[in-house]
């Protein structure tokens, strides 16, 4: 261990693999560890034997939920936008090429007490109860307004400007009931409250441009998902990243970052030995997430809290045509909250769990004392829950931008249902890092005859 | 009769600097290359290996990348392995001892249908040699292993071992998705991301 590297990275989920794999790519000289003995960090896929480690650690595994190996469990629900920014980033490195995707069985809502799908073609559309005859009328002109708009031809704009009216300006003008309202902004645009209503509508019409793009790309629902679980992801990015020549060290306890006397960043130190480089990388668990600061500086302070409960089931989520997997949305209006209860469900079908066992995680932003309460509703919508695993996580945002002591961290896996978030702070370090945008070359071909 | 084409992945497993670059660069390239540092920037290579008139089977190799190196091998590498190939060096007998503990994991790890070759590798430097032929094969006989010994540089034994292995995997159709490897190869029965959005999107979307 005693060269020189140009980045250490710390801790290997997504976001720090992906970023791990580019860096390596674009010739830089990686050193990568991580504490755990497993990739992924917060984003690992665990079996049964290291479930049960990290949150119940003095119970045996029960061994009626089947082989170890046959698990491989979400510790965050998200799934992958087809259409969506990790895609493009997936095929860029080609790390498709140790993967496999399947997808997302279905979409859906829920509404004034019950479980509806979010119609993914015209047919299911025609037929969905989400809206009355009328409503749909009017619902379509929406649509077809928006799959029109031409950012250059005035006469599709109808009077809208996406910059700067509002969203609710837009809702008004083609005379949408707040229960649709509810379905675009939340089932469609994901947003996780409704704030995005008094600002331009701009950014809600690119989320829904990309919810239908990815909904047209394979149809059923617009999301994809890797076979064995999400883990698979960080683990790809690694093997790129080892294929350019990056070095990974797991099970590594990191003691100390250490710093020159002006406070920038000179190496870490494991097992009593300092590396050095000249930058690094982590999240925010390496740099005093969760410790109360003794006398060192600050570098990352909490945005919030996300509940996360892990279910195992024993049977498909009921009133959902038996998905094999799926998600399901509680808007934050149909119970009372500022934020959206989400459930994320996938089976035996992506490989993640024995025959018959259903994993469905349902999560939310923390709003109140009393977290555990608060994913009632959905927990609600599940049927008889075998297993449960309840956490309350804090997110993490860096202090600083990292340009001044070289030490850049990455942020906490956050509540929205898909990685676009991850790839946006993908995008932010590397420039933070390189000093220039992220530009995506597409590697040569290397599979050789 | 037509041809039939088969595909298996292989993984390659061993102590660092035993050899496993340099034995599948002989395989696939006929090449050795004596001051090879590390691992190829390659996700893994490919090679056929032709059995008779009808059936060739095509070797998805993939190397460790120097993951092994500090217990950091991913579980996605074991992940749909058809065969293993585990390597130690013949003069060097803390190479057999590191085998061992890489065909216990795959034992552990992979799928129970694997077909494991455990190869004593650097046949070339026998001058030098610590693990006699006996004691390597009495140990793989007792697991039920392929064995041999090869040469990566002089190329002995190399392609008589991966033709070996060839002979010895389920050259019957393996079910289209039971398990990645060969069905992969054929045709990947999961999405395919470079497909392009559909022509209409706004048809299949929530054309509400």
């Amino acid at each position: 261990m005693d060269e020189e590297y140009d980045v250490i990275v710390l801790g290997t989920g997504l976001t720090e693999c992906i970023l791990s794999g580019l860096l390596s790519v674009e010739g830089k000289k990686v050193l990568h560890m991580d504490r755990n003995d497993y990739y992924g960090g917060d984003s690992a896929s665990l079996n049964l034997t290291q479930l049960y480690r990290k949150f119940r650690p003095d119970q045996e595994v029960p061994t009626e939920l089947g082989r170890d190996r046959d698990y491989a469990v979400d510790l965050v629900p998200k799934f992958i936008i087809a259409s969506g920014e990790l895609t493009k980033i997936l095929v860029h490195t080609d790390v498709t090429r140790y993967l496999e995707f399947k997808q997302i069985a279905g979409s859906f809502v829920y509404r004034d007490g019950r479980i509806s799908k979010v119609p993914s073609t015209e047919m299911e559309a025609v037929r969905s109860p989400l809206m009355g005859l009328f409503e749909k009328r009017r619902a379509k002109k929406f649509f077809e307004f928006l799959q029109g708009w031409k950012d250059e031809d005035p006469a599709t704009h109808q009077g809208i400007n996406l910059d700067k009216d509002n969203m609710r300006t837009v809702y008004e003008k083609f005379g949408l009931e707040p229960g649709t309202q509810d379905f675009v902004g939340h089932a469609m645009a994901l947003y996780l409250d409704d704030d995005y209503i008094t600002k331009p509508a701009r950014p809600t019409y690119d989320r829904i441009i990309l919810y239908t793009s990815s909904m047209a790309r394979y149809g059923k629902s617009p999301y994809i998902y890797p076979l064995y679980g999400l883990g698979e992801l960080p683990q790809s990015f690694a093997r790129l990243s080892a294929i350019y020549g990056g070095t990974y060290m797991l099970d590594k306890q990191i003691e100390e970052i250490v710093t020159d006397s002006d406070g920038k960043f000179v190496g870490v130190t494991s097992a009593g030995e300092t590396v050095k480089a000249k930058q690094v990388i982590g999240d925010p668990s390496y740099f005093g997430a969760g410790n109360t600061a003794e006398g060192g500086k600050v570098r990352v302070v909490e945005d919030g809290k996300v509940v996360r409960a892990i279910c195992i089931l024993k049977h498909p989520i009921p009133n959902t045509e038996d998905s094999d997997s799926l998600q399901i949305i509680i808007p934050q209006n149909q119970v009372n909250r500022r934020n959206d209860i989400y459930i994320a469900m996938v089976s035996s079908t992506h490989n993640v769990c024995a025959k018959d066992v259903y994993v469905a995680i349902v999560s939310t932003i923390v709003e109140t004392n009393n977290p555990h309460l608060e994913i009632e509703p959905g927990l609600n919508l599940l049927g008889v829950i075998h297993e449960k695993f309840v956490t309350v996580t804090p997110l993490y945002a860096p202090t600083s931008p990292g340009a001044s002591d070289n030490i850049f961290i990455t942020r906490s896996y956050d509540a929205t249902s898909h990685f676009e978030t991850v790839v946006e702070d993908v995008q932010d370090v590397w420039k933070r890092v390189m000093g220039s945008d992220l530009v995506l070359k597409k590697r040569e071909v290397e599979v050789q005859e | 009769m037509s041809a039939k084409q088969f595909q298996f992945k292989l993984v390659l497993l061993g102590e660092s600097a035993v050899g496993k670059s340099s034995l599948v660069l002989r395989f696939v390239k006929d090449q050795f290359d004596d001051y090879r540092e590390s691992t190829i920037g390659a996700a893994f290579l490919t090679q056929t290996v032709t059995l008779d008139d009808q059936t060739t089977v095509k070797f998805e190799i993939w190397d460790t990348a120097g993951q092994e190196r500090y217990k950091s091998l991913a579980p996605m590498y074991y992940r749909n392995a058809n065969c293993a190939v585990v390597l130690y060096d013949i003069t060097s007998s803390a190479t057999l001892e590191k085998a061992r503990t890489w065909i216990r994991e795959l034992q552990r790890q992979a799928d129970p249908s694997i077909v494991i070759a455990l190869c004593g590798n650097k046949s070339d430097l026998a001058a030098r040699r610590q693990v006699t032929e006996e004691e390597a094969k009495k140990y793989a006989e007792e697991e039920g292993l392929m064995w041999a010994e090869t040469s990566a540089k002089s190329g002995e034994g190399v392609s008589e071992i991966f033709t070996a292995i060839a002979k010895k995997l389920p050259l019957t159709a393996p079910p289209a998705s039971a398990r990645g490897g060969a069905g992969r190869a054929a045709g990947r029965a999961g999405l395919d991301l470079n497909k392009q959005a559909s022509t209409q999107p706004g048809q299949d979307a929530c054309n509400c």
